[in-house]
């Protein structure tokens, strides 16, 4: 819907444009030379270049097998002494079985998607079916999301609130975010190969390194608002 | 255009009370250097970089030459999606829009990140006049905010201050907007950002209403996107129940697809990373994640006027990148305060007198605030030609006033100021020499004015202008 106290300037912006344009041919499409991709197309090459550019963004990469998953994120939980983890909506139970510590399970209505059982399990601390609010992601110490797709030239993880990945405030407001990358179907080289794996409609959040400012002196400082910590676990099928 | 800074002196003044500011020009060496020397490795790891400029020129072009159809069309999209789009022909209506927004909610208080677009037309001041607060979220603008300042930096708007003044800064103001800064706080940069953290995160938690500018909105899907380091975009983004987006209107491109050209471009040129931390889309609302209102307000405020003159035009590609400030001989030495307005640096050289014309003396100095050089162009990541625009843009202030105008003299000292700066005339030199080579460049003409001439600047004998300048520093 278009407010109506602004129609006339809309009419007015429009009108401004056309008489700027004054009929003037459409200037051509872009050619699009550029490359698809930067890096030859070999999946063990191209793991590595996201392994390397994660961490040369700071974040903390570990590599793991399937059946360690449970273990190896439960390890990370314990080494930041964390006592509550934030659950999305649709994460695989058995990611968290290992892990001793609070769960809060938060409820996503309404998003598309398979939408995995968000039921929260018995030992859960609330009852299932609400969202967590901001004061409540305030005071869990970390979050353990999937993603919907990575990209190894840039070291990004895109999350798309899909199933397992939680809403947007989920990953943000927790100071230590623990993401589960799926060698195997998640990771492309390029940015130009991420944008077709993902739905516009979907609200995303594009990480590449935890939050930074270079605004005092240009003196580069993880975490200002967002985890400071992020660890990111490349599972892998050795 | 409003948001000028009021009572800003022309050009020159103002570029030489910058110079003899010790601190500001060490600080501001500093910042430009780093982030030119790393931006070129960013560039330099993409064989096809060159062709990532051209399709992003391109892009944009394509754009401006069909800019009815697009908004028209991104209005749809937005629409569909859940969210309210508004018109703002100018700064006041786009101000009056916001306002009312907000009090439609019952708040009085909203939080923000940094946006140009809202810099421009002097937000923050009009909703104080409707009683309404706007913290800036951004650390850099929180330092400006706190500190009654002008951001003098498009990418990093406190490079002025050092550590110790924001130090004191914190120190002294934070206790009037919020959670004091600690007692004991040093001029640690990790101490710094600690406590803006924890002096930001109560305002996010309890902010009903978040406002925001955007880096690209896309016609064919109406996503918005927002390019960012900290956070403090995604916390003003999502945690909200009222989020308003105020966009100027060269931003819209057509397709999903034509992300992939500037989010490559932007961060490498901005901030000299292969990808910045966090990149934001949403596509209108979504049930249970983020605001459940949006706004997006359009802005033209001089836009559609700069759409009208075909060579000024292609001012409007620009990305907001901030690597033509890195790299201007003028810019490092002026400073940013001194381009009077929230554009600084090459672009704002260009941009500001299109917006706003080139009726007030700060501003007929724009064009003049310039040795030539070309460098501004050759790092553009959409190829804006903003020496040929310049140019151009001195033909129209010679033009408007004849000789011995109140305009023209005003205009006359800027160059002088340029000229008599020797730093500034010797990085010209080099750079040009170097450029020129690449670059053959044509001047337009017939009908060239005095000025033309200037293009001849590297010619010039400099020695006697460092005479000058030796006796005049003493
Ligand atoms: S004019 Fe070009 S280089 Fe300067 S800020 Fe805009 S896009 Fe970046």
């Amino acid at each position: 819907m278009t407010s109506s106290t602004t129609s006339s300037s809309r009419a007015q912006i429009l009108a401004r444009v056309r008489t700027a344009l004054a009929d003037g041919p459409a200037a051509p499409l872009p050619s699009r030379d550029y490359f698809a991709s930067h890096t030859p197309d070999d999946p063990a090459a191209i793991l590595d270049l996201l392994h390397e550019n994660l961490a040369d963004y700071r974040a903390i990469v570990h590599r793991t097998a399937e059946s360690e998953l449970p273990t190896v994120i439960a390890r990370l939980l314990e080494q930041h002494d964390a006592a509550s983890v934030a659950v999305p909506a649709g994460l695989p139970a058995a990611w968290l079985s290992g892990a001793k510590i609070q769960q809060r399970h938060d409820v996503t209505a309404g998003l598309e998607g398979d939408g995995v059982s968000s039921l929260a399990p018995s030992g859960s601390d609330r009852p299932a079916g609400e969202p967590l609010t901001p004061y409540e992601l305030d005071t869990t110490d970390a979050v353990v999301t999937g993603c919907a797709v990575a990209i190894a030239e840039t070291g990004t993880i895109v999350l798309d609130a899909g199933p397992g990945q939680g809403r947007r405030a989920l990953t943000l407001v927790p100071d230590i975010h623990i993401c589960v990358v799926r060698a195997a179907d998640q990771v492309v080289a390029s940015v130009p190969q991420s944008l077709p794996h993902l739905d516009p409609t979907r609200p995303q959040t594009w990480i590449s390194g935890p939050s930074a400012t270079s605004d005092i002196e240009l003196d580069r400082v993880e975490g200002v608002h967002g985890p400071r910590t992020l660890h990111v676990v490349l599972v892998t099928d050795e | 255009m409003s948001g000028t800074f009021v009572g800003m002196p022309a050009f020159p003044k103002a570029a030489h009370e910058a110079v003899q500011n010790v601190t500001l020009r060490r600080n501001l060496r500093h910042a430009t250097h780093t982030i030119r020397d790393k931006r070129a490795v960013a560039v330099a790891e993409l064989d096809d970089w060159d062709q990532l400029r051209e399709a992003g020129k391109q892009i944009k072009d394509h754009t401006l030459s069909r800019l009815d159809h697009y908004l028209v069309q991104l209005e749809e999209s937005v629409t569909a999606a859940g969210g309210t789009v508004h018109w703002a022909a100018d700064a006041d209506e786009a101000n009056r829009i916001v306002a009312d927004l907000v009090k439609a909610t019952g708040e009085s208080e909203v939080v923000k990140v940094k946006s140009m677009a809202t810099q421009e037309i002097g937000l923050n001041e009009a909703l104080e006049a409707e009683g309404i607060a706007a913290y800036e979220t951004d650390l850099a603008e929180l330092i400006v905010q706190l500190g009654k300042d002008r951001p003098s930096h498009i990418l990093v708007p406190a490079i002025h201050r050092n550590r110790e003044e924001i130090r004191d800064i914190f120190r002294s103001e934070m206790s009037a907007w919020g959670r004091p800064a600690p007692d004991n706080l040093t001029d640690s940069p990790a101490e710094l950002a600690e406590a803006a953290r924890l002096h930001l995160r109560e305002k996010f938690l309890r902010a009903k209403v978040g406002i925001s500018g955007a880096n690209f909105m896309v016609a064919e899907t109406g996503t918005l996107v927002v390019v960012e380091s900290e956070g403090n975009g995604r916390m003003c983004l999502t945690l909200p129940e009222t989020l308003i987006s105020v966009v100027g209107i060269e931003k819209v491109v057509p397709t999903w697809q034509d992300l992939e050209v500037f989010l490559q471009t932007l961060p490498r040129s901005s901030t000299a990373e292969r990808m910045n931390p966090y990149t934001s889309m949403w596509t209108g609302t979504t049930e249970a994640d983020g605001p459940k209102t949006f706004h997006l307000v359009l802005l033209d405020n001089g836009r559609t006027a700069t759409l009208a003159d075909e060579v000024g035009r292609q001012a409007l590609r620009c990305i907001r990148c901030s690597a033509c400030l890195n790299v201007c001989p003028v810019y490092e030495r002026a400073g940013g305060h001194a381009y009077g307005s929230v554009y600084p640096g090459p672009i704002g050289a260009i941009l500001t007198p299109q917006l706003r014309g080139t009726q007030s003396e700060v501003d007929a100095s724009l064009p003049y605030a310039s040795s030539l050089c070309g460098a501004c162009y050759d790092v553009c990541p959409v190829a804006i030609d903003i020496p040929e625009v310049l140019v151009h843009l001195r033909e129209q202030v010679a033009d408007q006033g004849g000789k011995g105008h109140r305009l023209e003299k005003v205009a006359i000292k800027a160059a002088t100021w340029v000229l008599d700066n020797p730093a500034v005339l010797a990085v010209g030199e080099r750079v040009a020499a170097k450029t020129r080579k690449l670059h053959p460049r044509k001047i337009p003409g017939p009908g060239a004015s005095q000025w033309t001439n200037s293009r001849d600047l590297p010619e010039m004998p400099a020695e006697p202008f460092r005479d000058w300048w030796k006796k005049n520093r003493t």
